[in-house]
């Protein structure tokens, strides 16, 4: 069944959208990533031009969240106060990126920037996050060695110190607002929600337990899309509500079953499957920036290319 | 004897405008629906003779079939420190975003260059492109190259030999739209040409417009930015929170 996109200008097959917006939702439910970072592709992939895609897929990645965290909320695994703090960094920090965006944009070279942050941050966390998964997986087949799950470093000897109880954790406010930020600046050049860089950073620099993680990360993800699908929708006018609505539904549908998948897996082993995913998106990207393109020359607006 | 000189002239080239289009297209208006999945245009007509049809060359039709116009940048990639890079732009002033030319034989031999150049008949010629940035030095490249881009993608279509032409006087052709078809005015032009000179031309338009829910969603987004980015919002989270309702209750 064939659907015209009134913003997109192009008709595009309806199954083949609900199903983009279920294995999105899928992903966004299991691991706490919004899926911008899938969805854009994979919408270029089937014709719709990339400025719709990309206001599009945030505002997808909206519902795919609301039904994610609504799902994490019921297993209390939502760490409301964590978000919060977070969400606080990661405003600061989207203003921030606007900027560096409009300023690098100017350059000409905002392609080249976005593209290149993706492989750096792709490769080193999916890189960590499989090192460090594999490891805990070896050392949960060889029991009756105690891991010490909360390390005395730096980071808890700063002042301003909160108690996330979800998390179990009592640590300064100044790592999650500056994770927040440094999420804010990548997540507004990159054009994501920015949970891939989030839910490790999470794990890893706060050392929050895996269970909480992919609902905290879902619930800021919310506001940072909203945000980003309202610029979009009033600066470029490029979000498409017929083909966000197919989206959705796929997406949301997706979600919930993500989320119940989720539940039943190890945290290792959702953890190595998120790390696995990433290092095939980064993989994806180094390839194109080095493979001789098919055609070194490309259009880059007006019209159908 | 310059009055008769003249006279002579228009006398002599009266046998040549005595020929004239009549032709209609099959629709003069295409409207967008959500199901739209591409639309075929059949433009057809006759040749009015007020005397029997000129002997030696023989009579040809070419019909070109024009979209909306726009500008668009066309960059290139280089290889920069192993990395491929758009390294130069260059802005086409106007580009149709459709563009298909049918004619009764190869082009070339039914139009001349210097007809071509006066009516912008061919697809380089459909391209307006004025002058590129200093640090270009081959803008040709580019001009093809969009050429060719959209070519590829089923936008720009020369079909030689497309228009069937009967007894030197009935002819029709047939245009294929594609499904990613632009909102706006598309220009129909039939020439008549023989000896690969325009003999006669006729013009006709069609007017590609969205209509009900998706010219509404269209207007809301252009006229409303803001509720429209809010409705979206809001879609998005009530459907969110359905989904989440809706599996609860089926899990209970």
């Amino acid at each position: 069944m064939q659907l015209y996109l009134p913003i997109a200008e192009v008709s595009a097959n309806a199954f083949a959208l609900l199903g983009i917006g279920g294995v999105v939702g899928v992903l966004s439910g299991m691991f706490g990533v919004g899926g911008g970072f899938l969805v854009t592709p994979l919408l270029f992939f089937i014709g719709i031009p990339p400025a719709v895609a990309v206001a599009t897929g945030a505002n997808q990645v909206v519902a795919s969240s609301v039904s994610g965290v609504l799902a994490q909320l019921r297993r209390k695994a939502v760490d409301l106060r964590m978000g919060s703090v977070l969400l606080i960094g990661g405003l600061i920090g989207s203003g921030g990126g606007v900027w560096l965006f409009n300023l690098l944009q100017a350059r000409g070279q905002i392609d080249l920037v976005v593209q290149l942050a993706y492989v750096a941050f792709l490769g080193t966390v999916g890189g960590l996050m499989l090192k460090e998964s594999l490891g805990a997986l070896r050392r949960a087949r060889q029991p009756a060695r105690p891991v010490k799950r909360h390390q005395h470093v730096w980071v808890h000897g700063l002042p301003l110190k909160m108690k996330f109880r979800v998390s179990g954790l009592y640590i300064s406010v100044i790592p999650p607002i500056l994770v927040g930020m440094s999420v804010g600046v990548l997540a507004a050049i990159m054009g994501v929600g920015g949970g891939f860089i989030m839910v490790p950073a999470m794990i890893y620099l706060l050392g929050m337990p895996t269970k909480v993680v992919v609902g905290t990360s879902l619930f800021q993800i919310i506001f940072v899309t909203a945000f980003t699908t309202l610029m979009h929708a009033v600066t470029n006018q490029s979000v498409d509500m017929l083909l966000a609505l197919v989206l959705i539904v796929g997406g949301v549908v997706g979600a919930q079953l993500g989320t119940r998948l989720g539940a039943r897996m190890k945290a290792e082993q959702l953890r190595i499957l998120l790390a696995l995913l990433v290092l095939a998106v980064c993989a994806k990207l180094a390839i194109d920036l080095l493979w001789t393109p098919a055609d070194v020359f490309n259009i880059a607006h007006g019209g159908p290319a | 004897m310059i009055r008769a000189a003249l006279l002579l002239l228009a006398v002599l080239a009266l046998p040549a405008r005595g020929e004239e289009v009549v032709a209609s297209l099959s629709q003069d208006t295409i409207a967008i629906t959500a199901n739209f999945d591409g639309s075929e245009v059949f433009v057809f007509g006759a040749v009015k003779r007020a005397a029997p049809a000129p002997d030696g060359a023989p009579l040809d039709v070419v019909v070109a079939l024009q979209g909306p116009l726009a500008p668009v940048t066309v960059r290139r990639k280089e290889r920069v420190a192993g990395i491929w890079v758009n390294t130069q732009a260059v802005e086409v002033d106007l580009a149709p975003a459709f563009y298909a030319v049918a004619t009764t034989r190869p082009f070339e031999e039914v139009l001349s260059q210097t007809e071509d150049l006066r009516h912008a008949v061919s697809i380089p010629r459909a391209i307006r492109s004025v002058g590129a940035p200093p640090d270009v030095q081959d803008s040709q490249a580019f001009t093809e190259a969009l050429i060719r881009l959209r070519a590829d993608s089923g936008v720009y279509r020369l079909e030689e030999g497309e228009v069937a032409l009967e007894e030197q006087t009935l002819f029709s052709t047939r245009f294929e739209l594609p499904a990613n078809l632009v909102e706006g005015p598309y220009r129909a032009r039939i020439f008549l040409t023989r000896d690969r000179d325009v003999v006669d031309l006729y013009e006709a338009q069609i007017e590609v417009r969205k209509v009900g829910l998706e010219r509404m969603v269209w207007m809301l987004a252009h006229d409303a930015p803001f509720l429209y980015g809010s409705l979206s919002l809001l879609l998005a989270i009530v459907a969110g929170w359905a989904a989440s309702a809706v599996f609860r209750l089926i899990r209970l």
